[in-house]
C-alpha cells in the first residue's frame, strides 16, 4: 500500500512578506517553510508507514525548483522518494491550475492514498484536495483526525458537532488531514543525512501530459489587490492565577464589554 | 569565498532551533529552577542525533562536521544555556578523545554508546591543583598486574553522576618522577571511584558540576587511552575543539539576550515613545548585533578550519575568547535595556547573563585563551 502526500512550500507563518509589481509573493524574500498543516499529512502517512499499515510513503509538491528543499525537509521525516513537478508555465498557478497538476501527477504516480493538509497556509483556499480527486473521479475524504486503512478500505475520523463521524470509501482515495492527527514529529539530524540519498524526481509539465495551453485555460482566479492584515489590537494574558480566579477575570472582562 | 551556510547546515539550524522551541525553551526556566539534570530533554536530543554530531555514521554518530556541531550547540544554547554546556561537554569533551586516541575496541564499546547519544560522556581534568596547568595534577595511577589503580580526585566535572564513561588524566611516572600524565577510560560503576559534592553555582543551574572521587579504584590496563605518557597533549587537542563548543555556547546565549533586548526595547514605551527610539538604547543594541556577527564569524571560521583538516588552534582559542566577551557584553547590555525588568526572572535575560559568565572561564579561562593565541603567534613557549 502506498501513500503519496501532497505538500507545498510556503513563506514562513512569521516572515515579512513582500509582494511582486503583479501582485504576487516575491519568494526570495521570505524564509520557506512545508505548509505547516502539511506536516500534520506527513505525520498521519508516517505513522501509518511506522504501523506497518502502509509499505511506501512518497512526497509530490508543484513550485518551483525551490520546493525542492521542502520534499527533501519532508525526507528528513521520513519516507522513500519524492517528486516536484516545476516548468516555468506553473509561476503563478491558482488552486484550479495546481489540482490539474497534482492529478495529472498523481495518475502517473498511482497512490492508494493521496494525502494533503487541510489548507495551506498562505492561500487558504481549502479547494485543492477537492479539485484532485473530481479531476481523478476518487472519493475525497476530507478533514480527517485520522485515517485508516483496512480491507482495501479508507476510513477517516472526522470531528463533528455532536462527536465525530467514520467515513469510509474504497481505495484508492483522496483524503486531508486536520492538526487533530497529532503533533508532527522532528526531522532528526541523521533523517536530513538519509534525506540526501533518497530520490528526488523532477517532472516538467510536459512529463505529466499537460502543456502550458491546458494551464491558461485552467488559471481561473486573478489577484487584483493585496494588503497586509490588520493589526489586533493587544491581547491581554491572565497567567499565574488560580482557575476560579481566572474564570472571575474573565467574567468581569467579559461583562464589563456587555458580552455576557 | 562564499559566507552563506550551505542548505543542509541551514536545515540544520532549522531543526534544532525547531526543537529548542518548542521543546526546551518553554521549561527552561523550570529547569533551572529546579536545578535538575534534564534527562527527558537529553534522551529527545539523543534521538534527534544531536549528542554524535561530528561522529562518523559507522561508530554510531550524526555524521556531520564540526560547523554543524556548532550550530547545534549555538542553538540549544539560544533556548538553555545549560542543555547547551550538556551536549558541549559530553561531544567534545568526553566522546573527543576516545574518538582521537581510542583503539578500535575502545571506540567500539565506549564511543559508539555515547556517539549515539545513549551513554552521557564527561571529561576530567580539573583538580583543585590543576586546571590550565596541568602539571599541578595530584591524581595518580600505578600498574598493579593487568590494572590500572587510580587514587586522587577531579573537580568542577560537567556531566559528573550523569554520565556513564569517564575520561580522566593521572600522573603516571612511577619512578622517573617525570610528571608524566596519562588519559584513562572510567566507567561510572567500576568500585572506588564515586561522585563528590556537586557545585552550587552561580547559573547554569540544571548543569551537573561535581567532584569525581578515586579510592584505589582498578580499571582494566585496556582503558588507558592513548600512549602512556601522551595524556597531557591529547587533553589539549581535545580543549581545541571543546572551544569552538564554548564558542558556539556563548554565541548561543548571546544571540538569545540580543533577540530578547531587541524585542523587548521596541515595545516597551516611556516618555510617550518606544525606548529603541532613544539613542542611548538603539547604540547598546546596534554594538550587540556586531559583537555577535563578529563572533559569529569567528567560530564558524574555526570549526570550517577544522573541517578542511588544517590547523584551528588559534582560531578556535580566537574564537572562544571573542565569543564568550561578546556574550558578557550583550547579555550584560540586555539586562541593562530590559532595565528593573531585566533584573527580575520573570524576562529570562538575568538567566542568560549568569550562564554567559561560565563561557569566559570553561575550557581555559579568557586569560587563558590569549595565551594560547600569544604563543602560537609570537612562537614563545614561556609567558
Amino acid at each position: 500500500m502506498k501513500i503519496v502526500v501532497c505538500i507545498k512550500q510556503v513563506p514562513a507563518t512569521t516572515a515579512e512578506k513582500r509582494y511582486t509589481d503583479d501582485l504576487r509573493l516575491d519568494r526570495a524574500s521570505a524564509e520557506a517553510i512545508i505548509n505547516p498543516l502539511d506536516e500534520y499529512a506527513i505525520e498521519q502517512a508516517l505513522r501509518l508507514l511506522d504501523a506497518g499499515t502502509v509499505d511506501e510513503v512518497g512526497y509530490l509538491s508543484m513550485g518551483p525548483e525551490q520546493a525542492g528543499e521542502a520534499l527533501r525537509r519532508a525526507l528528513a521525516m521520513g519516507g522513500e522518494s519524492a517528486t516536484l513537478v516545476t516548468d516555468p508555465a506553473l509561476a503563478g498557478a491558482d488552486e484550479w491550475a495546481t489540482a490539474a497538476v497534482l492529478a495529472a501527477a498523481l495518475d502517473k504516480l498511482a497512490p492508494d492514498v493521496a494525502l494533503m493538509g487541510m489548507a495551506s497556509d498562505d492561500a487558504r483556499g481549502s479547494l485543492v484536495p477537492g479539485a484532485v480527486a473530481a479531476r481523478r473521479n476518487l472519493p475525497l475524504l476530507s478533514y480527517g483526525a485520522e485515517l485508516a486503512l483496512a480491507d482495501g478500505q479508507a476510513r477517516i475520523r472526522r470531528l463533528s458537532p455532536t462527536g465525530f463521524d467514520w467515513i469510509a470509501a474504497p481505495l484508492p482515495v483522496v483524503a486531508s488531514v486536520t492538526d487533530q492527527v497529532g503533533e508532527p514529529r522532528y526531522a532528526s539530524l541523521k533523517g536530513i543525512m538519509a534525506a540526501k540519498r533518497k530520490p528526488l524526481d523532477t517532472w516538467s509539465l510536459a512529463d505529466v501530459g499537460l502543456s502550458a495551453e491546458d494551464l491558461r485555460s485552467g488559471a481561473l482566479t486573478r489577484v487584483t489587490d493585496a494588503r497586509p492584515p490588520e493589526a489586533k489590537p493587544p491581547t491581554e494574558r491572565i497567567e499565574n492565577v488560580s482557575a476560579d480566579e481566572a474564570a472571575a477575570k474573565i467574567a468581569d472582562w467579559l461583562a464589563a464589554r456587555k458580552l455576557v | 569565498m562564499d559566507f552563506a551556510l550551505s542548505p543542509q547546515h541551514e536545515e540544520i539550524r532549522r531543526t534544532v532551533r525547531d526543537f529548542a522551541e518548542r521543546r526546551i525553551r518553554p521549561v527552561a526556566d523550570e529547569l533551572e529552577r529546579r536545578g535538575e539534570f534534564p534527562m527527558e530533554i537529553i534522551r529527545e536530543a539523543a534521538d534527534l542525533g544531536l549528542l554524535g554530531v561530528p561522529y562518523p555514521e559507522e561508530i554510531g554518530g550524526t555524521g556531520l562536521d564540526a560547523l554543524a556541531y556548532a550550530i547545534t550547540v549555538e542553538e540549544l544554547s539560544r533556548a538553555s544555556g545549560s542543555i547547551g554546556i550538556i551536549v558541549s561537554a559530553h561531544t567534545s569533551l568526553g566522546c573527543n578523545p576516545i574518538w582521537l586516541a581510542g583503539t578500535d575496541a575502545q571506540k567500539e564499546k565506549y564511543l559508539r554508546p555515547m556517539a549515539s547519544g545513549a551513554v552521557i560522556g564527561a571529561y576530567g581534568l580539573t583538580e583543585p591543583g590543576a586546571g590550565s596547568d596541568s602539571r599541578g595534577t595530584r591524581t595518580r595511577a600505578h600498574r598493579d598486574g593487568d590494572a590500572w589503580v587510580l587514587n586522587g580526585g577531579k573537580r568542577f566535572i560537567t556531566n559528573a553522576g550523569v554520565a556513564g564513561t569517564y575520561v580522566v588524566t593521572a600522573v603516571t611516572d612511577r619512578e622517573e618522577q617525570t610528571g608524566k600524565i596519562s588519559a584513562f577510560i572510567v566507567e561510572a560503576d567500576t568500585p572506588g571511584f564515586s561522585i563528590g559534592r556537586m557545585e552550587e553555582k552561580m547559573g547554569l543551574h540544571a548543569s551537573n558540576t561535581g567532584e569525581l572521587i578515586f579510592t584505589d579504584c582498578r580499571i582494566p590496563a585496556e582503558n588507558l587511552l592513548g600512549e602512556e605518557g601522551e595524556g597531557d597533549k591529547l587533553f589539549l587537542r581535545t580543549l581545541d575543539g571543546g572551544r569552538i563548543g564554548i564558542a558556539a555556547m556563548a554565541l548561543g546565549l548571546a544571540q538569545a539576550a540580543y533577540e530578547a533586548a531587541s524585542a523587548y526595547a521596541k515595545e516597551r514605551r516611556q516618555f510617550g515613545k518606544a525606548i529603541a527610539e532613544f539613542q542611548g538604547v538603539a547604540f547598546m543594541i546596534a554594538d550587540m548585533a556586531v559583537g555577535i556577527e563578529a563572533a559569529r564569524l569567528l567560530t564558524y571560521r574555526a570549526a570550517w578550519l577544522k573541517d578542511q583538516g588544517r590547523s584551528y588552534t588559534t582560531e578556535a582559542a580566537m574564537a572562544k575568547l571573542y565569543a564568550s566577551e561578546v556574550a558578557r557584553d550583550v547579555t550584560n547590555d540586555a539586562v541593562q535595556v530590559h532595565g528593573g525588568y531585566g533584573y527580575v526572572t520573570e524576562y529570562h535575560v538575568e538567566r542568560y547573563l549568569r550562564d554567559a559568565k561560565l563561557t569566559e572561564i570553561g575550557e581555559g579561562t579568557s586569560q587563558i585563551q590569549r595565551m594560547v593565541i600569544a604563543r602560537n603567534l609570537l612562537g614563545v613557549r614561556a609567558m
